[in-house]
């Protein structure tokens, strides 16, 4: 057993043993679980790919005259101005103003809230357009200028839902091509998207949320940012396996962090063909080795976590809750499956050589006592599940 | 039959706008004695325009079949695809993969799982481009 403070002193002084999810695989299995736990102190973990409940709340600083700005666009992409005079939020699905979208299908969705989010970081100039009313002590009413990030008070990265616990895997059974957010998928089950960084994904190598909580410190994007909550749709009462490892999407993270402080490498706008834009974003989560049952939850491999796959031509869109079948995610990484008789290629949309890179770079910052763990001030739901909404008439009870 | 060692080119033709119109490919064929695998042709009138192609051959007459090109003020790239892989833009992500049908963007390991592009075997159907979510693959023409 080893507390948080013990483990960070070790990190203080430099003498900290940090294995990323990758080597500690096998640095259990040739050194056996107990010897392992008490030897390592912390187990990294990493995951990038496209996170679509993520966005930031920027403050601009105040114009003279001043003014209570209650529309926004930057880069012609409207950011949300309900809130006080000069915050605005910025959503990373948010399109272009003037996007086609689907009109002429499918639509390509070049640029977007998530693209915006990738210049912001980059330090490149964007375009603030903003609109107002007017009142007394906010008497400027339209507003065209141009700034980089460092013009600006905050650039908080304030993001409801990430770090999908695990993922569907998606597959189109019907005659006709489909454009979702997993990627085009060719008809009659020619090819399937998977999107989990697998073992190396945070919340699948502390499945049931033992170390990562509400307070816990991670990697965001290069940035040292944190889980404030519990995310959107975290719905940990699911189908486990054995390993106590979920076979379906189960819990995610609301994360928070300076995009001031951030690296555009992994802070990347995205656009999916006939679906839409969104931004992919690099996460790194420490798992400190409190006891023997934490390492062992870190020795997962991608041969024992396995994923739903889903029709996204019919299941998926009508809420169906009908599976294809069950894959692991050795036999999606080795690039085709055989599913119900047929071969079918497998793509991924979240990047495996990105969690791996991540892990490493929140191992290094560990070593050099860089990067100190902080115990969760509450953890995540263990059993909770999600509500579907049905449409309803006014005063009707279900 | 030609005993010389065969070898076969791609080779990326930039038309000015006032040449669209000469049989310059079946000249290739006729005159050179080369054989020609067209990827890919925007060839307008009054319009700039390119071709994506292979020639095989052997060396002194894809040389002279390069000349007779050339002769026409055509632009003849020989160290490019005409679709553009952006290794730096490139994510890793994979999702590339599965619509590639020649495995010219390919996994290079499954350790890194890195993404490469071998351009030798890329025929230019362009699905990547729009299987891309990053941007990373694009096209001259």
């Amino acid at each position: 057993m080893k507390t948080y403070e013990e483990i960070n002193k070790k990190i203080q002084s430099g003498k900290a043993v940090v294995l990323t999810a990758d080597e500690i695989m096998d640095y259990v299995d040739d050194k056996g679980l107990d010897q392992a736990a008490a030897e390592v102190d912390v187990v990294t973990t990493g995951t990038f790919g496209p996170m679509c409940s993520s966005g930031c709340f920027l403050n601009f600083g105040h114009t003279k005259p001043k003014m209570r700005m209650t529309e926004a666009w930057i880069d012609d992409v409207m950011a949300y101005a309900g809130i006080a005079a000069v915050d605005v939020f910025l959503g990373a699905t948010q399109l272009q103003h003037n996007d086609p979208a689907n009109t002429y299908y499918p639509g390509d969705f070049s640029f977007g809230g998530g693209h915006v989010m990738e210049k912001l970081v980059a330090g490149e100039e964007l375009q603030l357009f903003a609109l107002s009313y007017g009142t007394d002590e906010y008497p400027l009413k339209e507003l065209r200028t141009y700034f980089t990030i460092d013009d600006l008070d905050q650039a908080i990265m304030t993001n409801p839902r990430n770090c999908y616990q695990n993922y569907n895997v998606a597959i189109n059974c019907s005659d006709k091509p489909i454009y979702t957010y997993l990627g085009e998928l060719k008809s009659n089950m020619k090819n399937l998207t998977y999107c989990s960084a697998g073992q190396l994904s945070p919340l699948l190598n502390d499945p049931l949320y033992r170390t990562i909580g509400v307070g816990t410190s991670v990697w965001l994007a290069g940035d040292r940012g944190h889980v404030y909550s519990e995310g959107t749709q975290h719905g940990s009462d699911c189908l486990r396996g054995d390993n106590n490892v979920p076979m379906e999407g189960a819990g995610t993270l609301a994360l928070t962090g300076d995009m001031k402080k951030m690296n555009s490498d992994f802070v990347r706008g995205v656009s999916l063909k006939g679906y839409g834009v969104s931004l992919a974003l690099g996460v790194g989560i420490p798992i400190p080795i409190l006891d023997r049952e934490v390492l062992r939850h870190c020795t997962v491999r991608d041969s024992e976590i396995f994923a739903e796959v889903i029709d996204y031509a019919s299941a998926y869109p009508e809420r169906r809750g009908d599976i294809v079948g069950r894959l692991s995610y050795a036999q999606l990484r080795s690039g085709s499956v055989d599913l119900k008789g047929k071969k079918v290629k497998t793509g991924s949309l979240s990047s495996y050589s990105k969690a791996l890179e991540i892990s490493e770079l929140l191992k290094d910052e560990i070593k050099r006592g860089d990067f100190l763990l902080s115990q969760p001030s509450q953890r995540l739901p263990v059993k909770q599940g999600t509500t579907p909404l049905d449409v309803r008439a006014q005063g009707e009870t279900s | 039959m030609n005993t010389a060692e065969q070898i076969t080119r791609r080779v990326i033709l930039a038309y000015p706008k006032f040449i669209s119109g000469q049989p310059i490919i079946t000249g290739l064929v006729r005159e050179y004695d080369l054989e020609v695998n067209i990827y890919r042709a925007s060839v307008t009138p009054n319009e700039e325009g390119y071709i994506a192609l292979d020639i095989t051959g052997d060396e002194e007459q894809i040389q002279d079949g390069l000349e007779f090109i050339k002769s026409f003020q055509i632009d003849v790239n020989l160290t490019m695809n005409s679709m553009l892989w952006d290794e730096n833009k490139c994510a890793g992500c994979g999702n590339c993969v599965p619509h590639c049908p020649t495995n010219a963007l390919h996994v290079i390991d499954d350790r890194s799982r890195k993404i490469d592009f071998s351009r030798d075997r890329c025929i230019e159907c362009l699905k990547c481009i729009q299987n891309c979510p990053f941007g990373a693959c694009s096209t001259i023409f």
